[in-house]
C-alpha cells in the first residue's frame, strides 16, 4: 500500500515540479548568462532585450557568426563531452583501474577530456563548418552572432595564461601536500580513541571557524621581514616569503588541514578496524598496515577530500591576493583587478570572459565528479 | 595504538596547524598592542626661488623619515596598549552618536557599520538557507528518479562556483543596465539604480549567499530524507495525518540534527562574509568585519599597511567567533560523551 499512499496527488506533484524547474533556472541562469555575454560584442552583451543578447545581431553584423550547421555541431560536441564526462569516464576509471592507478586515471582522464573538448569546440568545429558551410546553402548562412575575440584578449593579450599557470601550481601543491599530511593524521585520529585525539579534533574545529583575514594579519609582517629573521639559518640567501608561491601553498595547506582531517577521519572510520588488526596479526607494523592494507581501500575518500582541497585552493581570494605579488598572482585575484579597472564596455566583456574561463574547469569538475562531491558533502553531516 | 606511533601519524599535520594557525593567532594578539611606524624628524627646509632683486625664500618645517646608512627607513615599535582597539572602535564618537540618538552618525564609523551588516547578514540568511534547502530537498525527493541526477548537477553549480565569480555574475545581471535591472525597470516603469543605496546591495548580497549555500543544505537534507523511517510514515498515513503534518511531525524532527549542523556551519561561514563585498564592489556602502581587517592589511597610497589596527579588528572579530563556537563545541562534547 505504501507506494500508492505515499504518491502525491497530481496538482501537488505538478507544483512541486514547477518549483523545481524554477530553482534550476535560478541556479543556472547567472552562470549561463555570463557565458552568453562573453561571446558577444559589448553592444549585444549589454542590450536590454534578452533576445538580442542571445542572438547577437550586432556581433553578426560584424561578421562573427555561427550557422545552423555550426550550432548543431557545437551542441553535438557539448553533448558528447557531457556524456563522456559524466558516464563513460567514471565508469571506465571505476571498472578497469584500481587503487593508485585510479587516482592517476582520474587526473589524466579529466585533463585529456578537458583539453580535447576545448580543441574540438574551438578548433575542429569551426574548421569542419568552414569547409561545409559554402556547400549547404541556407543551412550554412550565419544566424547567431558569436565571437571568441574576448577570450583571445584575456588569454593572449592580458597574460591570463600566466595567472592560470600560477593557479595550477598552487592548487596542485595544496592538494598533494594536504592529502599526504591529512591522510596520515586522519588515520591516526580515526584509530586512536585517546583523549588527546579528541582534543586535537576539537581544536581543529575551532581553527576551522577562524576568519582567514585574522591569520593573514599574522603572516604578513612575518613574511615581509622574513629575509631578516631567516638570515641566521640561511645566511645571505634567506628568502623573502612574501610573494612566494610555496609560502602560499604552505599557508593554504594549513588553513585546509582542520577540514581535511575531519573529513578523512570520517572516511577512515568507515573502514573496519578488523582490517588493520588482521594486517597487524600477519606481522605488519602500523605504517605498513596503513600503506598496504588501508590506503588501497581508501582511495574514494581520498579523491573526494582532494576535490574539496582543490576547491579551497582554486577559489581562494583573500589569502592569495594579500600574500602574492602581481607577477605570481592567481586567476581569482587577477580578475578582481580586471573588473576594478573596467572603464569601457569592452573591458567589462573581457572581464566576463575571464570569469567564464575561471568557471569552466569547475563546471567540468562537477560533471566528472558529481557523485564524489555529493558523497563528500554528506560524509560529515549524515553521520552527525 | 601506542603514543609514539600516534604522534608519528599526526605529527606533520599538528606541526603545520601550530605553525600556520596557532602561532599567527598569538602573534596577531601581540601585534594588536604594538604600533610599528617610521621615526620622523622635524627638519627646517628653506626653499628659495629666484626673484627680481632678491630671492624669495620660504622656510617651512617638514617631517622627514629618518634613514639608516643604506637609505632604508628606520622604524620603531612601541607598546601602545589598547590604543589600536580605541582607534578601531572609536568609542567616543560612537557614544556621542548614540546619546544624541543619531543612528546615521553611529553607522558612519567603520567598525560599527561592519558589525551591523555582518550580524544582520548572518541572521537573515540563516532561516532563508534552511527553508530553501529543505524545500529543494523535498522537491528533489518527490521528483521522478530520472531527473534527480541532472537536477542535482544543476544545483551543485552555484555551490561549486568561485565565490567572487558567483557574486560577480549576479552583480553583472544588475549592474548599470544589466538584463534584470532592465527587466525590472520595464515592469515597474521607473528608473532603478541597484547600486546607488545600501539596502538594495544588501538584498543582492543576501540573495547571492542563499543561492550559493542552499544547494549544500539541500543535498545534505536530501541524503537525510533517504533515511526517514518508512514505517512511521505509513502509520502516520493510517492515522490520517495530512502531508503537512507528516512533514512537521515526522520528517523535520528526523532531520533536526542535520538542520542544527547546517545552521552552525552557516553561522560560522556567513559571519566571515567577505567575497560578497569584493564581488559587488560595495565597499562604498556596505562593509563586513572580515573586509575591515582585509582593508587595513591592503597597502594604502603611501604603501603602508596598518598591521596594528588590522590585528585589533581581527581580535574583535574573534569575539564573535568565540560566541558562535560555544554551542558547536558543547554539541561535539556531548556527542563524544555519548559515543563512549
Amino acid at each position: 500500500m505504501s507506494a500508492r499512499a505515499l504518491q502525491q496527488p497530481l496538482p501537488l506533484r505538478l507544483t512541486s515540479n514547477v518549483f523545481l524547474a524554477l530553482w534550476c533556472l535560478i541556479a543556472a541562469f547567472p552562470i549561463f548568462w555570463i557565458m552568453v555575454q562573453s561571446f558577444k560584442t559589448p553592444v549585444d552583451a549589454y542590450d536590454s532585450n534578452a533576445l538580442n543578447v542571445i542572438l547577437g545581431p550586432e556581433t553578426l553584423a560584424r561578421g562573427h557568426g555561427m550557422s545552423a550547421l555550426q550550432i548543431l555541431l557545437g551542441i553535438g560536441a557539448i553533448w558528447l563531452t557531457i556524456r563522456l564526462a559524466s558516464r563513460t569516464l567514471p565508469a571506465f576509471v571505476r571498472s578497469s583501474l584500481n587503487g593508485k592507478q585510479q587516482w592517476l586515471g582520474w587526473i589524466i582522464g579529466a585533463l585529456v577530456l578537458g583539453v580535447g573538448s576545448v580543441v574540438v569546440l574551438f578548433g575542429v568545429v569551426p574548421w569542419v563548418s568552414g569547409v561545409l558551410n559554402p556547400m549547404l546553402g541556407p543551412l550554412g548562412v550565419d544566424v547567431v552572432g558569436l565571437t571568441t575575440e574576448h577570450y583571445k584578449t584575456v588569454w593572449v593579450e592580458r597574460g591570463f595564461f600566466r595567472n592560470f599557470q600560477n593557479s595550477l601550481l598552487i592548487t596542485a601543491g595544496v592538494v598533494t601536500i594536504s592529502l599526504s599530511v591529512g591522510t596520515l593524521a586522519g588515520y591516526g585520529l580515526a584509530r586512536s580513541g585517546s583523549k588527546l585525539a579528541f582534543w586535537i579534533l576539537i581544536i581543529a574545529l575551532i581553527f576551522r571557524a577562524l576568519p582567514h583575514s585574522v591569520l593573514v594579519a599574522g603572516y604578513l609582517p612575518v613574511f615581509i621581514s622574513s629575509s631578516e629573521w631567516l638570515a641566521p639559518i640561511f645566511g645571505e640567501n634567506a628568502p623573502t616569503l612574501y610573494g612566494k608561491p610555496f609560502a602560499v601553498i604552505a599557508v593554504l595547506v594549513a588553513i585546509n588541514q582542520p577540514f581535511t582531517i575531519w573529513m578523512l577521519r570520517s572516511f577512515f572510520q568507515n573502514i573496519p578496524a578488523e582490517l588493520d588488526e588482521a594486517a597487524r596479526v600477519d606481522g605488519c607494523s602500523h605504517f605498513q598496515a596503513f600503506r598496504r592494507v588501508i590506503m588501497p581501500v581508501m582511495w574514494p575518500g581520498v579523491i573526494t577530500t582532494g576535490l574539496f582541497s582543490f576547491l579551497l585552493a582554486y577559489n581562494d581570494f583573500l589569502v592569495t591576493s594579500l600574500l602574492l605579488d602581481a607577477q605570481n598572482q592567481t586567476m581569482v585575484p587577477a580578475i578582481a583587478g580586471m573588473f576594478n579597472r573596467e572603464t569601457t564596455t569592452t573591458d567589462q566583456v573581457v572581464a566576463v570572459a575571464a570569469a567564464v574561463s575561471i568557471t569552466a574547469p569547475l563546471f567540468f569538475l562537477v560533471m566528472v565528479f558529481q557523485r564524489q562531491i555529493v558523497s563528500g558533502l554528506t560524509a560529515g553531516a549524515v553521520k552527525g | 595504538m601506542k603514543f609514539k606511533t600516534f604522534a608519528a601519524f599526526i605529527g606533520p599535520s599538528v606541526f603545520m596547524m601550530l605553525l600556520f594557525i596557532a602561532f599567527p593567532l598569538v602573534s596577531v594578539f601581540q601585534q594588536s598592542f604594538y604600533i610599528t611606524q617610521p621615526i620622523y624628524d622635524l627638519v627646517d627646509v628653506e626653499t628659495c626661488t629666484p626673484g627680481f632683486v632678491t630671492q624669495t625664500c620660504v622656510t617651512e618645517t617638514q617631517s622627514v623619515p629618518r634613514l639608516d646608512e643604506e637609505g632604508a627607513i628606520i622604524t620603531k615599535t612601541d607598546f601602545v596598549g589598547l590604543q589600536s582597539y580605541r582607534n578601531v572602535l572609536e568609542l567616543g564618537r560612537a557614544w556621542d552618536a548614540l546619546s544624541s540618538g543619531s543612528w546615521a552618525a553611529f553607522q558612519s564609523i567603520d567598525f560599527w557599520k561592519a558589525l551591523r551588516f555582518t550580524l544582520s547578514f548572518t541572521l537573515i540568511t540563516l532561516p532563508l538557507v534552511i527553508c530553501a534547502g529543505l524545500g529543494i530537498a523535498v522537491m528533489i525527493n518527490s521528483a521522478a528518479k530520472s531527473v534527480r541526477g541532472p537536477v542535482i548537477f544543476v544545483s551543485l553549480l552555484p555551490f561549486i562556483i568561485t565565490p567572487v565569480i558567483g557574486a560577480l555574475s549576479i552583480n553583472w545581471l544588475f549592474r548599470g543596465d544589466g538584463i534584470l535591472t532592465a527587466a525590472l525597470e520595464w515592469y515597474l516603469q521607473r528608473d532603478i539604480a541597484m547600486f546607488a543605496q545600501a539596502w538594495t546591495i544588501e538584498i543582492l548580497m543576501m540573495f547571492y549567499r542563499v543561492w550559493h549555500v542552499a544547494p549544500f543544505a539541500a543535498i545534505v537534507f536530501y541524503a537525510g530524507l533517504q533515511t526517514v523511517n518508512q514505517d512511521s510514515l505509513e502509520s502516520a498515513i493510517i492515522d490520517g495525518a495530512s502531508r503537512w503534518q507528516r512533514l512537521k511531525y515526522i520528517i523535520i524532527p528526523h532531520l533536526m540534527p542535520l538542520i542544527v549542523f547546517i545552521s552552525m556551519i552557516h553561522l560560522m561561514d556567513s559571519y566571515r562574509v567577505f567575497e560578497e563585498i569584493v564581488g559587488f564592489s560595495s565597499q562604498g556602502h556596505v562593509i563586513s568585519l572580515q573586509w575591515l581587517t582585509y582593508d587595513f592589511l591592503v597597502p594604502d597610497q603611501a604603501g603602508n599597511r596598518s598591521i596594528s589596527r588590522a590585528s585589533a579588528s581581527a581580535m574583535l572579530t574573534m569575539i564573535g567567533i568565540a560566541l558562535l563556537l560555544v554551542p558547536l563545541l558543547r554539541r561535539t562534547w556531548r556527542d563524544h560523551q555519548g559515543g563512549h
